[in-house]
Protein backbone atom coordinates (compact mmCIF):
# COMPACT_ATOMS: atom_id res chain seq x y z
CA UNK A 1 0.00 0.00 0.00
CA UNK A 2 2.54 2.69 -0.67
CA UNK A 3 -0.24 4.86 -2.30
CA UNK A 4 0.00 6.31 1.46
CA UNK A 5 3.45 7.47 1.85
CA UNK A 6 3.43 10.49 3.82
CA UNK A 7 6.81 11.76 3.25
CA UNK A 8 7.47 15.48 3.44
CA UNK A 9 8.82 15.68 0.38
CA UNK A 10 6.36 13.41 -1.77
CA UNK A 11 7.95 11.85 -4.91
CA UNK A 12 5.30 11.64 -7.00
CA UNK A 13 5.86 8.70 -9.21
CA UNK A 14 3.51 7.69 -11.99
CA UNK A 15 2.35 5.06 -10.07
CA UNK A 16 1.42 7.34 -6.86
CA UNK A 17 -1.42 8.95 -9.72
CA UNK A 18 -2.47 6.28 -10.78
CA UNK A 19 -5.66 4.92 -8.79
CA UNK A 20 -5.97 2.14 -11.53
CA UNK A 21 -3.43 0.11 -10.13
CA UNK A 22 -4.27 0.49 -6.51
CA UNK A 23 -5.45 -2.54 -4.83
CA UNK A 24 -7.99 -1.84 -2.17
CA UNK A 25 -8.07 -4.30 0.98
CA UNK A 26 -11.47 -5.57 0.07
CA UNK A 27 -10.95 -5.58 -3.88
CA UNK A 28 -10.80 -9.68 -3.96
CA UNK A 29 -14.92 -9.16 -2.67
CA UNK A 30 -15.93 -6.32 -5.26
CA UNK A 31 -18.10 -9.13 -7.50
CA UNK A 32 -19.50 -10.93 -3.52
CA UNK A 33 -20.67 -7.37 -3.01
CA UNK A 34 -22.36 -6.81 -5.51
CA UNK A 35 -23.86 -10.48 -6.27
CA UNK A 36 -24.94 -10.06 -2.67
CA UNK A 37 -26.23 -6.72 -2.87
CA UNK A 38 -30.22 -6.44 -2.66
CA UNK A 39 -31.50 -3.44 -3.89
CA UNK A 40 -33.97 -1.90 -1.88
CA UNK A 41 -33.28 -4.20 1.03
CA UNK A 42 -29.64 -4.07 1.77
CA UNK A 43 -26.77 -2.80 -0.26
CA UNK A 44 -22.86 -3.07 0.24
CA UNK A 45 -19.81 -1.51 -1.37
CA UNK A 46 -16.39 -0.71 -0.80
CA UNK A 47 -15.77 3.07 -0.92
CA UNK A 48 -11.65 2.75 -1.06
CA UNK A 49 -8.78 5.20 -0.79
CA UNK A 50 -10.44 7.55 1.62
CA UNK A 51 -8.51 10.02 3.13
CA UNK A 52 -7.85 9.06 6.67
CA UNK A 53 -5.77 11.27 9.36
CA UNK A 54 -5.26 10.55 12.76
CA UNK A 55 -5.61 13.74 15.12
CA UNK A 56 -4.14 13.98 18.43
CA UNK A 57 -4.84 17.11 19.96
CA UNK A 58 -5.55 18.22 23.75
CA UNK A 59 -9.49 19.78 23.48
CA UNK A 60 -9.17 23.31 23.66
CA UNK A 61 -5.45 24.08 23.13
CA UNK A 62 -3.89 25.89 20.79
CA UNK A 63 -3.33 23.40 18.23
CA UNK A 64 -6.35 21.75 18.85
CA UNK A 65 -8.25 25.24 17.84
CA UNK A 66 -6.14 25.47 14.40
CA UNK A 67 -6.72 21.90 13.64
CA UNK A 68 -10.17 22.73 14.11
CA UNK A 69 -10.37 26.13 11.67
CA UNK A 70 -8.66 23.42 9.13
CA UNK A 71 -11.33 21.22 9.30
CA UNK A 72 -14.15 22.97 10.13
CA UNK A 73 -14.37 21.61 14.18
CA UNK A 74 -13.37 18.91 16.05
CA UNK A 75 -16.22 16.70 17.76
CA UNK A 76 -16.56 17.30 21.21
CA UNK A 77 -17.37 13.99 22.89
CA UNK A 78 -18.36 10.35 21.64
CA UNK A 79 -20.32 9.69 19.24
CA UNK A 80 -19.84 13.38 17.73
CA UNK A 81 -18.88 14.44 14.08
CA UNK A 82 -17.78 17.29 13.32
CA UNK A 83 -16.50 18.73 9.73
CA UNK A 84 -17.31 21.39 7.09
CA UNK A 85 -18.26 19.89 3.47
CA UNK A 86 -16.70 16.76 2.51
CA UNK A 87 -14.38 16.92 5.27
CA UNK A 88 -15.32 14.65 8.31
CA UNK A 89 -13.88 14.25 11.60
CA UNK A 90 -15.21 11.50 13.89
CA UNK A 91 -14.64 11.19 17.79
CA UNK A 92 -12.27 8.50 18.68
CA UNK A 93 -10.95 9.25 22.46
CA UNK A 94 -10.93 12.72 24.76
CA UNK A 95 -7.81 14.01 22.56
CA UNK A 96 -8.31 11.58 19.38
CA UNK A 97 -9.75 12.11 16.02
CA UNK A 98 -10.10 10.81 12.66
CA UNK A 99 -10.19 13.12 9.04
CA UNK A 100 -12.22 11.43 6.69
CA UNK A 101 -12.19 13.02 3.63
CA UNK A 102 -12.01 12.27 -0.02
CA UNK A 103 -9.74 10.14 -2.01
CA UNK A 104 -8.47 13.61 -3.95
CA UNK A 105 -7.59 15.28 -1.15
CA UNK A 106 -4.58 12.40 -0.36
CA UNK A 107 -1.41 14.57 -1.42
CA UNK A 108 -0.37 11.61 -3.34
CA UNK A 109 -3.15 12.61 -5.72
CA UNK A 110 -1.96 16.06 -5.29
CA UNK A 111 -4.15 17.20 -1.76
CA UNK A 112 -3.27 19.57 0.46
CA UNK A 113 -5.20 18.56 3.64
CA UNK A 114 -2.73 16.68 5.31
CA UNK A 115 -0.10 19.08 4.77
CA UNK A 116 -2.15 22.43 6.20
CA UNK A 117 -3.36 19.93 9.46
CA UNK A 118 0.75 19.09 9.84
CA UNK A 119 1.31 23.16 9.47
CA UNK A 120 -1.58 23.66 11.99
CA UNK A 121 -0.19 20.88 14.35
CA UNK A 122 2.84 22.41 13.92
CA UNK A 123 6.05 22.28 16.87
CA UNK A 124 3.55 21.57 19.72
CA UNK A 125 2.61 18.29 21.13
CA UNK A 126 0.24 16.10 19.36
CA UNK A 127 -0.20 14.17 16.45
CA UNK A 128 -1.18 14.10 12.40
CA UNK A 129 -0.54 10.76 10.66
CA UNK A 130 -1.61 9.73 7.68
CA UNK A 131 -3.75 6.91 8.11
CA UNK A 132 -5.27 6.45 4.73
CA UNK A 133 -3.61 3.07 4.19
CA UNK A 134 -5.01 1.82 8.00
CA UNK A 135 -8.82 1.12 7.09
CA UNK A 136 -11.09 0.96 4.82
CA UNK A 137 -14.61 1.50 4.04
CA UNK A 138 -17.65 -0.33 3.50
CA UNK A 139 -21.05 1.40 2.90
CA UNK A 140 -24.34 -0.37 4.11
CA UNK A 141 -27.19 0.75 3.02
CA UNK A 142 -30.72 0.26 2.56
CA UNK A 143 -33.72 -0.60 5.23
CA UNK A 144 -32.18 -3.63 6.29
CA UNK A 145 -28.77 -2.26 6.86
CA UNK A 146 -29.77 -2.03 10.31
CA UNK A 147 -30.62 -5.46 10.96
CA UNK A 148 -27.30 -6.88 9.25
CA UNK A 149 -25.34 -4.38 11.57
CA UNK A 150 -27.41 -5.70 14.90
CA UNK A 151 -26.38 -8.88 14.28
CA UNK A 152 -22.97 -8.24 15.47
CA UNK A 153 -23.10 -4.84 17.17
CA UNK A 154 -24.40 -4.66 20.93
CA UNK A 155 -25.05 -0.70 20.24
CA UNK A 156 -28.30 -0.10 20.64
CA UNK A 157 -28.97 0.94 16.66
CA UNK A 158 -32.32 1.39 17.06
CA UNK A 159 -33.08 5.30 15.30
CA UNK A 160 -34.25 6.49 18.28
CA UNK A 161 -30.70 6.20 19.71
CA UNK A 162 -28.31 6.04 16.88
CA UNK A 163 -29.16 9.20 14.94
CA UNK A 164 -27.74 9.98 11.14
CA UNK A 165 -24.22 11.74 11.71
CA UNK A 166 -23.26 9.66 15.03
CA UNK A 167 -20.16 7.79 14.71
CA UNK A 168 -18.67 4.86 17.46
CA UNK A 169 -15.37 3.04 17.94
CA UNK A 170 -17.10 -0.13 19.01
CA UNK A 171 -17.17 -3.70 17.41
CA UNK A 172 -18.61 -5.62 14.87
CA UNK A 173 -18.56 -9.15 14.27
CA UNK A 174 -15.96 -9.14 17.14
CA UNK A 175 -13.78 -7.46 15.34
CA UNK A 176 -13.25 -3.24 16.41
CA UNK A 177 -14.70 -1.35 13.75
CA UNK A 178 -15.57 2.61 13.34
CA UNK A 179 -19.11 2.54 12.72
CA UNK A 180 -20.84 5.97 11.53
CA UNK A 181 -24.44 6.49 10.89
CA UNK A 182 -24.66 8.97 7.82
CA UNK A 183 -28.17 8.92 6.81
CA UNK A 184 -31.27 7.24 7.88
CA UNK A 185 -30.57 3.98 6.17
CA UNK A 186 -26.76 4.60 5.66
CA UNK A 187 -23.84 3.40 7.30
CA UNK A 188 -20.25 3.90 6.85
CA UNK A 189 -18.42 1.11 8.50
CA UNK A 190 -14.42 1.30 8.62
CA UNK A 191 -12.47 -2.14 9.24
CA UNK A 192 -8.87 -2.21 9.90
CA UNK A 193 -7.38 -3.34 6.21
CA UNK A 194 -6.63 -6.80 7.70
CA UNK A 195 -10.11 -7.12 8.66
CA UNK A 196 -11.78 -5.66 5.50
CA UNK A 197 -12.20 -8.96 4.04
CA UNK A 198 -13.33 -10.99 7.31
CA UNK A 199 -15.97 -8.06 7.97
CA UNK A 200 -16.89 -7.88 4.59
CA UNK A 201 -17.85 -11.82 4.29
CA UNK A 202 -19.45 -11.29 7.55
CA UNK A 203 -21.62 -8.60 6.37
CA UNK A 204 -22.42 -10.75 3.28
CA UNK A 205 -23.62 -13.61 5.53
CA UNK A 206 -25.52 -11.56 7.75
CA UNK A 207 -27.43 -10.03 4.44
CA UNK A 208 -27.79 -12.96 2.80
CA UNK A 209 -31.34 -14.26 4.58
CA UNK A 210 -32.94 -10.93 2.93
CA UNK A 211 -32.39 -12.59 -0.38
CA UNK A 212 -35.57 -15.14 0.62
CA UNK A 213 -38.76 -14.93 0.85
CA UNK A 214 -39.76 -13.95 4.72
CA UNK A 215 -41.21 -16.50 6.64
CA UNK A 216 -44.13 -15.55 8.13
CA UNK B 1 -20.88 -10.94 30.54
CA UNK B 2 -20.78 -7.60 32.19
CA UNK B 3 -21.82 -3.84 30.81
CA UNK B 4 -18.99 -1.60 31.99
CA UNK B 5 -20.34 2.27 32.04
CA UNK B 6 -17.36 3.48 30.21
CA UNK B 7 -16.43 7.58 31.67
CA UNK B 8 -15.76 8.76 27.99
CA UNK B 9 -18.40 6.33 26.05
CA UNK B 10 -21.21 5.12 28.42
CA UNK B 11 -22.23 1.70 29.10
CA UNK B 12 -20.26 -0.71 26.90
CA UNK B 13 -19.91 -4.74 26.49
CA UNK B 14 -17.03 -5.70 28.32
CA UNK B 15 -15.73 -7.62 25.55
CA UNK B 16 -14.76 -4.22 24.82
CA UNK B 17 -12.45 -3.57 27.44
CA UNK B 18 -9.23 -4.95 28.57
CA UNK B 19 -8.48 -5.50 32.49
CA UNK B 20 -5.28 -3.79 33.94
CA UNK B 21 -5.17 -5.89 37.28
CA UNK B 22 -5.63 -4.17 40.93
CA UNK B 23 -5.20 -0.74 41.00
CA UNK B 24 -3.48 1.35 43.56
CA UNK B 25 -0.15 -0.44 42.89
CA UNK B 26 2.50 2.22 43.50
CA UNK B 27 5.56 2.12 41.17
CA UNK B 28 8.69 1.93 43.98
CA UNK B 29 10.11 5.53 44.46
CA UNK B 30 13.81 3.58 44.03
CA UNK B 31 13.44 0.71 41.99
CA UNK B 32 17.02 0.13 42.06
CA UNK B 33 17.46 -0.25 45.66
CA UNK B 34 14.43 -3.15 46.08
CA UNK B 35 15.60 -6.23 46.74
CA UNK B 36 14.69 -9.52 43.79
CA UNK B 37 12.43 -10.30 46.52
CA UNK B 38 11.17 -6.97 47.13
CA UNK B 39 10.71 -6.47 43.33
CA UNK B 40 8.82 -9.64 42.47
CA UNK B 41 6.48 -8.54 44.92
CA UNK B 42 5.90 -5.02 43.66
CA UNK B 43 5.36 -7.32 39.99
CA UNK B 44 3.75 -9.93 40.52
CA UNK B 45 1.87 -10.16 43.98
CA UNK B 46 -1.39 -8.66 44.06
CA UNK B 47 -4.77 -9.03 46.51
CA UNK B 48 -7.41 -11.90 45.77
CA UNK B 49 -10.03 -9.41 47.01
CA UNK B 50 -13.39 -11.27 48.33
CA UNK B 51 -15.67 -8.63 47.94
CA UNK B 52 -15.34 -4.70 46.66
CA UNK B 53 -11.82 -4.37 44.30
CA UNK B 54 -10.45 -1.38 43.15
CA UNK B 55 -9.10 -3.01 39.73
CA UNK B 56 -7.91 -1.12 36.20
CA UNK B 57 -10.12 -1.37 32.97
CA UNK B 58 -9.12 0.06 29.66
CA UNK B 59 -11.52 1.12 26.88
CA UNK B 60 -9.63 -1.01 23.65
CA UNK B 61 -11.96 -0.97 20.82
CA UNK B 62 -13.79 2.28 22.25
CA UNK B 63 -12.20 5.79 23.55
CA UNK B 64 -8.89 3.58 24.82
CA UNK B 65 -8.78 4.88 28.04
CA UNK B 66 -7.77 3.89 31.23
CA UNK B 67 -10.00 3.90 34.06
CA UNK B 68 -10.80 2.68 37.81
CA UNK B 69 -13.14 0.77 38.57
CA UNK B 70 -14.65 -0.41 42.40
CA UNK B 71 -16.12 -3.76 41.51
CA UNK B 72 -17.38 -6.38 43.48
CA UNK B 73 -15.73 -9.73 42.82
CA UNK B 74 -18.58 -11.68 44.56
CA UNK B 75 -21.83 -9.99 43.04
CA UNK B 76 -19.54 -8.67 40.31
CA UNK B 77 -21.85 -5.37 41.21
CA UNK B 78 -19.89 -2.17 39.55
CA UNK B 79 -19.97 0.19 42.79
CA UNK B 80 -17.72 3.17 40.71
CA UNK B 81 -16.28 4.28 38.24
CA UNK B 82 -13.22 6.95 38.51
CA UNK B 83 -10.42 8.54 36.91
CA UNK B 84 -6.94 7.44 36.56
CA UNK B 85 -5.09 9.25 39.83
CA UNK B 86 -7.84 9.92 41.95
CA UNK B 87 -8.11 8.10 45.52
CA UNK B 88 -10.42 5.32 45.76
CA UNK B 89 -13.94 6.23 46.93
CA UNK B 90 -15.13 5.81 50.27
CA UNK B 91 -17.87 3.31 49.99
CA UNK B 92 -19.35 2.84 53.63
CA UNK B 93 -21.02 0.01 52.16
CA UNK B 94 -18.26 -2.38 50.96
CA UNK B 95 -18.30 -5.24 52.76
CA UNK B 96 -15.31 -5.05 55.06
CA UNK B 97 -13.73 -7.36 53.24
CA UNK B 98 -9.84 -6.89 52.82
CA UNK B 99 -9.77 -3.74 50.35
CA UNK B 100 -6.26 -4.23 48.94
CA UNK B 101 -2.53 -3.89 50.04
CA UNK B 102 -1.85 -0.14 48.34
CA UNK B 103 -4.72 1.31 48.21
CA UNK B 104 -3.95 4.61 50.06
CA UNK B 105 -1.10 5.80 46.98
CA UNK B 106 -3.48 7.85 45.06
CA UNK B 107 -1.72 7.72 41.78
CA UNK B 108 -1.33 3.88 40.45
CA UNK B 109 0.01 5.01 37.34
CA UNK B 110 3.85 5.26 36.87
CA UNK B 111 5.36 7.36 39.33
CA UNK B 112 3.96 6.64 43.44
CA UNK B 113 3.98 9.80 45.53
CA UNK B 114 2.59 8.54 48.01
CA UNK B 115 3.16 5.36 50.08
CA UNK B 116 7.16 4.56 49.03
CA UNK B 117 7.16 1.98 51.24
CA UNK B 118 7.26 -1.13 49.30
CA UNK B 119 6.49 -3.31 51.97
CA UNK B 120 3.61 -2.01 50.84
CA UNK B 121 2.55 -3.94 48.28
CA UNK B 122 3.13 -7.06 49.82
CA UNK B 123 0.47 -9.77 50.12
CA UNK B 124 1.71 -10.78 53.40
CA UNK B 125 2.24 -7.83 55.25
CA UNK B 126 -0.94 -6.48 54.15
CA UNK B 127 -3.08 -10.03 55.46
CA UNK B 128 -1.08 -9.91 58.51
CA UNK B 129 -0.41 -6.07 59.40
CA UNK B 130 -3.01 -4.22 57.05
CA UNK B 131 -1.33 -0.78 56.96
CA UNK B 132 -3.34 1.82 59.12
CA UNK B 133 -5.98 3.10 57.21
CA UNK B 134 -5.76 0.51 54.10
CA UNK B 135 -9.29 -0.45 54.76
CA UNK B 136 -10.55 3.47 54.80
ZN1 LIG C 1 -14.68 4.61 26.24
Amino acid sequence: MAETAASPTPAKTPVDKDLAVRTSPAEVLRDAFAAGSLAGTVEISELPFLTMVGIRAAAGSDAAQRIAAVTGGLPAGSGAVAGSGDTSVLWLGPAEFLVVAPTEAHESLGGGLIQALRDALGGDSGQVVDLSANRTTFELTGPQARSVLEKGCSLDLHPRVFKPGTAYSTEIGNIPALLWKTGEESFRVFPRASFAEFLGRWLLDGMREYASPEVP
Amino acid sequence: MLLIPCPNCGPRDETEFHYGGQAHVPYPENPNELSDTEWSRYLFYRSNTKGTFAERWVHSTGCRQWFNMLRDTVSYDIQAIYPMGAPRPDRAGTTGAESGTASLAADSTTTGTAAPDISGTSISSATTAAPEGATK
